[in-house]
Order: structure tokens, then C-alpha cells, then sequence
């Protein structure tokens, strides 16, 4: 019964493996690969590991596969984040189908920050601050 | 056919062939980006190997070398991930 259930999971997982592995060589963006490799090779390699648990059936073994695949489930996204803002910073350019990019002009170049607007709209208030504070000070000096 | 002789011969050499697919990427890879995730995923599918092979040779200790992948592939991309966006600091 048991062995039904290995051959299933372990199946299950190589063709999870295999699709990731197909997808990062179809794929035509870094984004979109970076995407696909998450996915699909965690749960592939998690279905692999819930085999090797279940053949041992060892508690000692079970507990290490569960410490495996908690830390795996918990660092793919994390490693793919910081790779993916990477790759944005260094100026990888999308797909040329993307639909949307929702990060356009919101990243300063010249400081390397993030902003939550539009990078021109910000210099153009700040301008528009300093405008306001020069005319202060002159009608100040006036009087 | 019996278990050890499917994990043998069908799911280690799908696992072995993802592996030389992704290393196509790996060599390919137009940005370096491409071939920090591709080596994130060799070493993935590596851990996958780890576990069948404990399987098929009946020894849970190698589960082991399986956490220490994982362990070091987590850090190779994050230590990638914050050398590159440093460097490209430097050069403007």
C-alpha cells in the first residue's frame, strides 16, 4: 500500500522537477523564469522528499524531511524576491508582451531608492517647494 | 517491476535530464541574473536526487547533505543577489 502511495508522490515530483526545468529554458524573461523555477521546483522537490519520509516511515527521518521542506517552502520565495529586485535594478528589461509593469519611472536611478510615485513628479514638487520657498524669502526680504 | 527498479530507472534519469536542461540555461543565460537562477535550481533538483537516491540505496543519513544543499543554495542567492545590486552601485 505504501509503495502505491511512493510511486505516486515520487512521479508526481519528477514531473513537477521536469516542468520546471523545461520552463526555465522556454520561458523568454528572466521574470518569467524566476516565476516558473519557484513554483514548480518546490513543489516537485517537496512531493520527492513526502516520498522518501513515507518509505522510511522513521520518525527520525520524518522530522528531518519536514524541517527540509518548511525551510524550502519558506526561503524560494524570499531568494526569488531579492533576485527578481535585483534583476529590476540592474535594468533586465521585461518581455516585450508584458502587460504591465507597475514599478515604470518609480525607481530613482541616481539614489537607488523606491519611491511609491512617479520619479519625475517627485523632482517636479520638490522644484515647485523650492520655487515656493524662494518667493517667501523674497517678499520677506522686501518688507 | 518493482519500486527500487522504477525509482532507478525512471525518476533519477528525469531528475538527471531536468538537470542537463537547466544547465543549458545555465551556460546560455543571457544576463548573470539567468545563471544565479538556474544554479538556485541545479542545486534543487540536486536535493531531489539526494532524496530518491537514500531511497533506492535504503540510507536516511544522506537526507543530511539534502539540508545543507538547501541551506546553501538559500545563501548563494542572496549573496548574489546583494553583490550584484552593490556592484551596479559602483558604476555610475
Amino acid at each position: 500500500m505504501t509503495d502505491i502511495f511512493i510511486f505516486i508522490l515520487a512521479t508526481l515530483g519528477a514531473i513537477f522537477a521536469m516542468l520546471a526545468a523545461i520552463g526555465i529554458l522556454r520561458m523568454p524573461d528572466t521574470y518569467l523564469r524566476i516565476s516558473v523555477t519557484t513554483k514548480a521546483a518546490t513543489l516537485g522537490i517537496g512531493l520527492i522528499l513526502g516520498a522518501a519520509a513515507l518509505y522510511f516511515g522513521d520518525f527520525a527521518v520524518s522530522t528531518r524531511v519536514q524541517a527540509i521542506i518548511i525551510f524550502i517552502v519558506l526561503t524560494a520565495p524570499v531568494g526569488a524576491h531579492l533576485i527578481g529586485r535585483t534583476s529590476y535594478f540592474t535594468g533586465n528589461k521585461m518581455w516585450k508582451n508584458s502587460v504591465i509593469d507597475e514599478l515604470e519611472g518609480k525607481y530613482d536611478k541616481k539614489k537607488h531608492q523606491l519611491l511609491s510615485e512617479d520619479v519625475k513628479k517627485q523632482h517636479q514638487k520638490e522644484e515647485q517647494k523650492k520655487e515656493a520657498d524662494g518667493r517667501k524669502k523674497a517678499e520677506e526680504d522686501k518688507w | 517491476m518493482s519500486l527500487h527498479d522504477y525509482l532507478y530507472y525512471v525518476i533519477l534519469p528525469i531528475l538527471a535530464i531536468s538537470s542537463l536542461v537547466v544547465f543549458i540555461r545555465f551556460v546560455k543565460g543571457p544576463t548573470i541574473v539567468d545563471r544565479v537562477v538556474a544554479l538556485d535550481l541545479i542545486i534543487t533538483l540536486g536535493i531531489g536526487e539526494i532524496a530518491i537516491y537514500s531511497i533506492i540505496n535504503n540510507k536516511p543519513t544522506f537526507l543530511d547533505i539534502a539540508t545543507i544543499l538547501a541551506l546553501i543554495a538559500f545563501l548563494g542567492t542572496v549573496a548574489f543577489a546583494f553583490y550584484l545590486e552593490k556592484r551596479n552601485k559602483k558604476d555610475d
